[in-house]
This record gives C-alpha cells, structure tokens and sequence, in this order.
C-alpha cells in the first residue's frame, strides 16, 4: 500500500514535469505553427545554467531563478535571431532546421562544459522526508516538484484564460493576419511566447537536475515522451496537454515499478525479467497507438470544427 | 526538355566517382576511403528509400532509422543463432522490415501532418526499446555480427572492393526501382495523394491502401540498407534506431533535394563527407554542421539538386 501512493506521486510528479515540457511544445505549435525539435535542448541548457548558477552562488534557489531567467532569454535570443524565419515555412523545413540547432546545442555544451555531467546537489532542507499521510513519508523535493508544477499550470491556466495577453496569444492561434492587422505587435507577441515555452522547458531540466545527472542529450530522450503526450492530448490544446501528461507519467512510472512483479506472476522469472524493461519502456508508445487508432487527432484536439 | 543540364552533368560525374572509387583507392593506397564510401553508399540506399515516401509520396517518415535496426538485427540475431547464409539472412531481414511497416503504417497512415511526423518518430523509439530489451542479443550493449553474410562463394563480403560492389549494385538497383514506381501507374497514384489525397479519394482511389504500399515497400528497401550496414560495421546495436539517426537520413534527402531520384545519394554524400570533414578540422564539427543545417533550410530551397537547377537557368 505504501509503496502503491509512494508510486503515484511519483507518477503524478514525472507527469508534471512532463507536463511543462508539453505545455511550451504546444503553446508554440499552436500557436506560431512552429514544430521545435530543439526544446528538448532548452529543457537541457536549464540544467546547465542550474548546475552552474547554483555553484557560482552557493545557493540552490538562487541558482534556479538565475537559470530560469537564463533560459528565457536564451529563447528569446534563439527565437529572434533563427526561428523567427521560420514561421510559414514548411513543417518538414522546422524539423530540419531545429534537427541542427539540437546538434549545435549539444556540441556546444560539450564545448563549455566538457563530456562529463554535472551534479545539482539540493540543499539539506529539502532532502528531508516529509510526512504526508500518517505513517507515510516522500521526499520533500519531489514534493516541491509536484507544487511547484502545478502552481505554474495554474498561472499558465490563468494568464491564457483570464488576462489580455492570454487573449491576444488565443487570438493570434486562430487568426494571425487578423491580430496584426488590428494593430497588435505579432512580432513581439510571438518572441514573448517563445520566451514563455522557453522559459518553462528550462524550468522543468532545472527542476529534474537535482534527480538525474546533468548530461549532454538529456533533452532528447524526454522530448519524445512530450512529443507522445502532445499527440495523445490534441497539439495545440493545454488542457489536453495537461491531463494527456499526468496519464503518461503515470503509466510510466507503474509500468515500471509493477509490470516487473506482474509478469512475474505469469511468466517464468527470466522470461518475465527480460520482457519487463522492454514492455514498460513500450507502454507509452502502446497508448499513443492505441489512442491514435481511437483518435487520430488525440484526446482533445484544439481546433474543433 | 533540355538534352545538358548542370544537374544532369553533376549526377552523372557523381555516379562515376562512385563506380571508379576502389580504383582510385586501390592506386593511392587509401584504404579508408573506401571504407568511407561503404559507409556512404549503403546509407545513401537508406536516404533514397526514405525520399520515395517522403519526395513522391508526401509522408514524413521521422522513424526511418528503425528500419536500419531491423534490418541489421536479423542479420544479426541469424548469425548468433549459428544461420549464416546470406540468401537467408537478407529475404529474413526484408521480411521482417515490410512486417514491421505493414504494421506501423497502417497506424500512422490514419493521422497525417505533424501528427504523421510524430507518430512514426514515437514507433521507432519504442523499437529502439525493444532491441534495448534484447538480452539475449546483447541488450544496450549491442551484437558483435562475428561472420559476415555468406554467398555460397558468390561474392565475398570480407572483401572490401567486393562488398563496395554489391553496396553499390544494391543501391543503383534501388534507385533503379524508385524510378520504376515513381513513372508507374501505381507511382502517379501516390504522387497524387500528395497533391491532393481528397480529389484522388473522390475519383475512387483507396487512397490509404495505396500509400501503405509504398511506405512497405520503402521501409523493405531502408531494411535491405540496414543488413548491409550489420555486414559493414560487424556490428548492430539499438543506437542505430535512435531518432537522431532518423534524422540524419532525413538531412541527407533534403540538403541532396526531395523528390528527385539523384538527390538523397548527392545529400548523403555531401552529409557524410562533409561531417568527415568537419570533424577532421574540429572535434566540436557538430557546432558547425548544426548552424549549417539552419542555413541551408533558409536559403537553400530544393537542396544541392534545386541549387543546380537554379545554376542551369543561370
């Protein structure tokens, strides 16, 4: 049973993580039309810049505000300066392009940094366990994790619901000529959500660093399950963002940590302990398939017509 | 139609570069560049194979690579299990990649667009799973192939200049093929679709039925390059599906020129050698190539085929 609500919250935590990895993926899609192959590298350099500020200053959070402030203006500097040209182009012309960027951004890590992986050591207040059922106990940072993404997921909810950006970047996905043509700055409008998609894949590696090791690619292997979640949830839609997200992350983490003991009970024990790790790296990819052949346009599809 | 075009000229000298290379690497001593070219040629098959679904057909492939896999471990896995002829190890190896295509196809044939991209990408990164689960055949590690494919003394694939041949034969056989479909009444069909899948639905044509064909025989054609790869390296392991490698192929046919039969083999031979290349100057070569890349999606409209083209009119 411990072990059960132990797993959970692991799940519902890599699936908010993964949620933000999602959410700029297809906030930038969706909106700009852009596929940017290059965010799981965002999600990369957030680490680094994490690692590496929290080093300088001696202070874990210091060191994440810093690199959170650094991503996002590594984004906007990438926006601004490559995929700006981009926009209308073809879908394959994106692939292509950002394809280089992930190259060029790996090497130039290998560059600054060397071949090795960095440490993001956490200060000592959050590597205690709290409690948070009688007799159960999960480590702080997760924890923090957990609320931390879903505070953001809630602002992201808000600011594009509720306030005049959020409208104007609403806008701007179903009509772009329209939007301009009213005198809002398009230009402007689409580097300030590329910043934003930026800014929240460089806060979900800073925030995964202190789990994993810091390394070159780190970025790509989780750019697929966004990739998997975006078309499982519809591209272009948050809220299938979201929830196609927590469900992913969730499947995952289980598949991992029961399929093991599962197949066990009908296989032989090296039979099961071959098959397991296999299947559960599967898992996610059978729910897509399944999913597409359902959906074709994923659970919740943004643009319904 | 013009009877002398730069592309023309340009294609024909690449051809015969690639016929006469063992010669010259036979003459200067330069073992290495054949093995190079090996290299370059078989993946070349592997880029022209993508090109007919993608070029003709309009479907973007982005999981090309788990072909090369599939391919490769068939060899591979036959080898281990004491079967080493290749008039086995190549039909095993075909047949497994059209099975896994039929399969795959039929899926992602149901989404298209970006969705296409993303599928197809997710497929093969769960076969790259699946190899990584092998244990049996070396899981992570990958599969030392110990005996190259054995041709009843046919040819001798242990030999460079011979195996450089049949590389070679196989893909001019390809290309060959390609040209075939792509001017054939089934070829015009899914040249069709790509412009405009609706109308050609409307006049009566199973529009999927006839794209799943092709994305078959394509992925047959990518598994032949992935058995020939296991028989160059001596060696196949999960790396080769990584979706990185599936972008390399993807690179190749658009920096050579989509839809043109000549493109994918000049886009991996500049590809290749230039990575060679670059990475003699540097050791950080990707910081160059990556910029590149962005550069040539820029200005660089049709690739090197488009860009010859253009040179032509002047």
């Amino acid at each position: 049973m411990l072990l059960v609500i132990e797993q959970f919250l692991n799940g519902l935590q890599f699936g908010l993580l993964l949620f933000l990895l999602a959410a700029g993926l297809t906030l930038v899609f969706g909106i700009m039309d852009l596929v940017n192959l290059a965010h799981g590298s965002l999600y990369m350099m957030g680490a680094y810049f994490a690692a590496t500020f929290a080093a300088w200053t001696g202070s874990f959070l210091l060191g994440a505000l810093l690199a959170l402030g650094a991503t996002l203006i590594l984004g906007i500097v990438l926006e601004m300066s490559a995929l700006r040209h981009l926009y209308g182009r073809d879908h394959l012309d994106h692939v292509l392009a950002t394809f280089g960027l992930i190259l060029f951004f790996n090497e130039a890590v290998r560059l600054i940094w060397g071949p090795a992986g960095l440490a993001l050591p956490l200060p000592a207040w959050l590597t205690v366990p709290v409690p948070i059922l009688p007799g159960i106990h999960y480590p702080a940072y997760r924890l923090a994790i957990i609320v931390v993404a879903l505070l953001v997921a809630l602002l992201l909810y808000l600011g594009v619901m509720r306030t005049r950006i959020g409208m104007l970047i609403r806008a701007g996905a179903s009509n772009r000529e329209m939007i301009g043509a009213l005198g809002i700055n398009i230009k402007l409008l689409y580097t300030l959500v590329f910043g934003l998609g930026a800014a929240l894949a460089g806060l979900a590696g800073l925030m995964q660093a202190p789990i994993l090791t810091v390394q070159i690619g780190m970025g790509e292997n989780i750019l697929i399950l966004a990739f998997v979640i975006i078309v499982i949830g519809g591209i272009g839609s948050i809220r299938g963002a979201f929830l196609a997200a927590i469900f992913v992350g969730m499947i995952d983490t289980l598949g991992r940590a029961f399929l093991p003991n599962l197949l066990r009970q009908i296989l032989s024990g090296a039979a099961a302990s071959t098959a397991a790790p296999a299947l559960s790296s599967m898992l996610i990819y059978l729910v897509m398939a399944i999913v597409l052949v359902v959906r074709p346009e994923g659970l919740f599809p943004a643009n319904r017509r | 139609m013009k009877a002398f075009t730069v592309s023309k000229a340009v294609t024909a000298l690449m051809l015969a570069g690639l016929v006469l290379l063992p010669l010259y690497s036979q003459l200067s001593g330069n073992i290495f560049i054949l093995t190079l070219f090996t290299r370059i040629v078989i993946l070349a098959l592997a880029a022209a194979s993508l090109n007919l679904i993608m070029g003709f057909g309009g479907m973007m492939s982005f999981g090309h690579a788990a072909y090369l896999g599939i391919g490769g471990y068939a060899v591979g896995m036959l080898a281990q299990e004491g079967v080493g002829s290749g008039f086995i190890q190549f039909p095993v190896a075909l047949a497994a990649s059209a099975i896994y295509a039929l399969v795959i196809g039929a899926l992602s044939l149901r989404t298209r667009g970006v969705y296409f991209i993303m599928i197809t990408l997710a497929f093969a990164q769960m076969a790259y799973y699946v190899a990584s689960g092998l244990a049996r055949y070396g899981g992570d590690d990958g599969l030392t192939v110990y005996k190259r494919s054995d041709f009843s003394g046919l040819i001798n694939l242990s030999n460079r200049t011979q195996f450089y041949y049949l590389c070679l034969v196989c893909l001019f056989g390809v290309i060959f093929l390609i040209w075939r479909i792509v001017n054939s009444r089934f070829g015009l069909v899914v040249q069709g679709l790509r412009s405009n899948e609706q109308r050609m639905q409307a006049i009566g044509f199973p529009a999927k039925r006839y794209q799943l064909v092709c994305f078959v025989i394509s992925g047959m054609m990518c598994g032949l390059a992935g058995a020939l790869l296991a028989n160059n390296t001596d060696f196949v392991s999960p790396a080769v599906m990584y979706w990185t490698r599936s972008g390399d192929l993807m690179v190749m046919v658009i920096l050579g020129g989509m839809g043109t039969l000549f493109g994918p083999v000049m886009g991996a031979v500049v590809y290749l050698l230039l990575e060679e290349f670059l990475s003699q100057i540097t050791e950080y070569w990707a910081l160059i190539m990556g910029p590149l890349l962005l550069l040539i999606v820029l200005f660089g409209r049709g690739g090197i085929m488009g860009l010859l083209g253009r040179l032509n009119r002047g």
